[in-house]
C-alpha cells in the first residue's frame, strides 16, 4: 500500500472512526461526504464499539502475496455493538471453532509490511472474546 | 503530588513451555526449569510487535483513568525492540488513541529499563507543570538467538502508565536512578540477536545496579523493606529478583504478587512495569510498593508508589494482568514459534 493511501486511513484504521449523520443520526464506516438517508452533508465523527458479533466468515487458503504466510485465515463480516458492520481480518482463533454469533472484539494489529524495508502497515482485527 | 492515575498491561495469548524449546536443543529441562525457574514465555503473534501490544495496554489504562486522551502531552514507548529503526513507536500510538497532534513523543533506549525511564520522565513532567498527563509505555517483543540461554525466557508484553496529578491511583513518593557503564549485555547495529556476557550479568550488573538504587531510595525516605506491602524488581528470569529480594531484607509475600516472569518469561522493558500492575490489581489504600527496574549497560530506576482509596474503584475497569495472563492460553510447538519469531530463513 502507498504511504500517502495508508496515511489518509489512519483515522479508521487506527482509531475505527466513523462518521454520524447531524440529520438523522446514521452512522457510516467509513465516513461519507452525503448521507444516503437524509441528504445531509452535516456529520460528527464517533469512534465505533470495539466489540460486536461475528455474522459471517470464510477461510482465505489461497491469499494475496503479502498474506501467505498468515495462510489459511479467516476474514469476517463483524457487527459492531452501535450496529456499523465491519469487514476484518480474524486472528488468534482455532479456525475450526469459529462459529456465526460469536463474540469479537477489536485489537490493533499489523496488517502487513512491506517487504523487509518499507512501511509496516497496522490497522485493526478481530480476536474472539 | 504527582502518581499514576491510570494503567494497563498486554500480553500476547501464545506460550511455549520449557520443554518445548529445550526439547530442540537437547538439553535439560528441568536444570532450566529449576536454574532459572521459568516454566513457561508468551510469544507475539506474527501480527503482533511492540507498537500493537503498546496499545492495547494503554487503551486499558484509559479505561482506567477516563481521561481524554487529548489532554496526555507526552508519550513516550521504552523498548529495545521498536518495530522501526527511523521513526518512533509512539508517533503510532499516539494516533491509535487519539492523542495526536499536540503531544510530544520519544522512543526510549536503555535495555530493559526503558520502560521505567518513560515513567521517570513524564513524573518529573507532570510535576514541573509543563503537562496535565504524561504517557510511559514499556513494551517489548525480546529477542533471544536459537540456543541461548536467554531463548527460555525472552518474552513479550507490554505495560502502560498514565501519569497526572489528580485523582492519583498511586502516589510517586519518590525517585531515584543509579547507573554506571557496566557492559553486560548489548546488541549492535544491524546484529539480529543481542550478546551477554554469561555469568558478568549476574552480581557486577544485575545485583549492583539494583541494590543500589533500591539502598539509595530506601535511604532519601527513612524506610525499611518490613514497611512495604509488595516490591517488584526486574525479572530477567525467576530466580534473581526472588534472590535480590532476599538481600535487601524482603519476604516472599512481599515478593509473589509481581512475580510473573515463571509463566510469562522476561518482557523486557516490560517487565518491572508490567509487575507492577499485578500488584495494582490487587493492592489496596495505603498501600507501599517499591518498584526498581534493571537495565543492561547498565543501570535501575527506583520508585516508591503510595496506593490511594482511588484505586478499588478502577481496578476492574479493565483486564487485570493475572487474568490476561492465565486465562485464554494457547501453547505451540518450537517450529510455530520459530515461524511466528522469524527465525526461518526463506528464500528471497
Amino acid at each position: 500500500m502507498p504511504a500517502p493511501k495508508y496515511w489518509r486511513e489512519i483515522p479508521q484504521r487506527y482509531r475505527l472512526e466513523g462518521a454520524k449523520c447531524k440529520g438523522c443520526g446514521q452512522v457510516y464506516f467509513p465516513p461519507r461526504l452525503i448521507c444516503s438517508s437524509c441528504k445531509s452533508r452535516e456529520f460528527e465523527m464517533v469512534n465505533l464499539q470495539r466489540e460486536g458479533e461475528l455474522l459471517t466468515y470464510t477461510i482465505i487458503r489461497v491469499p494475496p502475496s503479502q498474506f501467505t504466510d498468515q495462510s489459511p485465515y479467516a476474514i469476517g463480516i463483524v457487527e459492531l455493538d452501535r450496529g456499523v458492520k465491519i469487514l476484518s481480518q480474524i486472528v488468534d482463533c482455532d479456525l475450526d471453532k469459529l462459529e456465526i454469533g460469536q463474540r469479537m472484539r477489536i485489537e490493533f494489529r499489523k496488517i502487513y509490511s512491506e517487504g523487509e524495508a518499507g512501511i509496516i502497515c497496522y490497522g485493526y482485527k478481530c480476536v474472539p472474546v | 503530588m504527582v502518581g499514576i492515575v491510570g494503567y494497563g498491561a498486554y500480553i500476547p495469548k501464545n506460550r511455549i513451555k520449557v520443554e518445548e524449546i529445550a526439547k530442540v536443543w537437547g538439553t535439560d529441562a528441568n536444570s532450566y526449569k529449576k536454574g532459572l525457574f521459568v516454566e513457561e514465555k508468551s510469544v507475539p503473534s506474527p501480527d503482533q510487535d511492540t507498537i500493537t501490544m503498546s496499545v492495547e495496554a494503554t487503551l486499558y489504562a484509559l479505561k482506567r483513568a477516563q481521561i481524554d486522551p487529548k489532554k496526555i502531552g507526552a508519550v513516550y514507548v521504552g523498548s529495545e525492540s521498536h518495530p522501526y529503526a527511523v521513526k518512533p513507536s509512539g508517533t503510532v500510538l499516539a494516533e491509535a488513541i487519539g492523542a495526536t497532534p499536540d503531544v510530544h513523543c520519544a522512543d526510549f533506549e536503555f535495555a530493559c529499563k526503558a520502560g521505567s525511564e518513560a515513567m521517570f520522565v513524564c513524573l518529573e513532567l507532570v510535576r514541573s507543570g509543563s503537562m496535565e498527563y504524561g504517557l510511559a509505555v514499556g513494551a517489548d517483543t525480546s529477542q533471544g538467538a536459537p540456543g541461548d540461554a536467554l531463548e527460555y525466557t525472552a518474552a513479550a508484553g507490554a505495560a502502560s502508565f498514565i501519569m497526572g496529578k489528580d485523582n492519583l491511583l498511586a502516589e510517586a513518593i519518590e525517585t531515584y536512578s543509579y547507573m554506571t557503564d557496566t557492559p553486560d549485555f548489548w546488541r549492535r547495529e544491524y546484529q539480529y540477536y543481542p550478546r551477554h556476557a554469561s555469568r558478568f550479568t549476574g552480581e557486577p550488573a544485575y545485583f549492583k545496579h539494583i541494590i543500589g538504587a533500591a539502598k539509595g531510595i530506601l535511604k532519601k525516605v527513612k524506610l525499611e523493606p518490613k514497611d512495604f506491602k509488595y516490591a517488584v524488581f526486574h525479572q530477567p528470569n525467576g530466580k534473581f529478583p526472588l534472590k535480590v529480594g532476599k538481600i535487601l531484607g524482603f519476604k516472599r509475600e512481599q515478593l509473589d504478587t509481581g512475580l510473573l516472569c515463571p509463566w510469562m518469561g522476561n518482557t523486557y522493558s516490560g517487565s518491572s512495569p508490567m509487575g507492577l500492575t499485578a500488584i495494582l490489581d490487587e493492592a489496596k489504600p495505603d498501600d507501599l510498593i517499591l518498584m526498581v527496574s534493571y537495565g543492561s549497560g547498565a543501570g535501575s530506576d527506583a520508585f516508591i508508589w503510595k496506593v490511594t482509596p482511588k484505586i478499588s474503584e478502577v481496578q476492574n475497569k479493565a483486564p487485570k494482568t493475572k487474568d490476561i495472563l492465565n486465562n485464554n492460553k494457547t501453547y505451540i510447538d518450537y517450529g510455530t514459534y520459530a515461524k511466528y519469531r522469524g527465525k526461518i530463513r526463506k528464500a528471497e
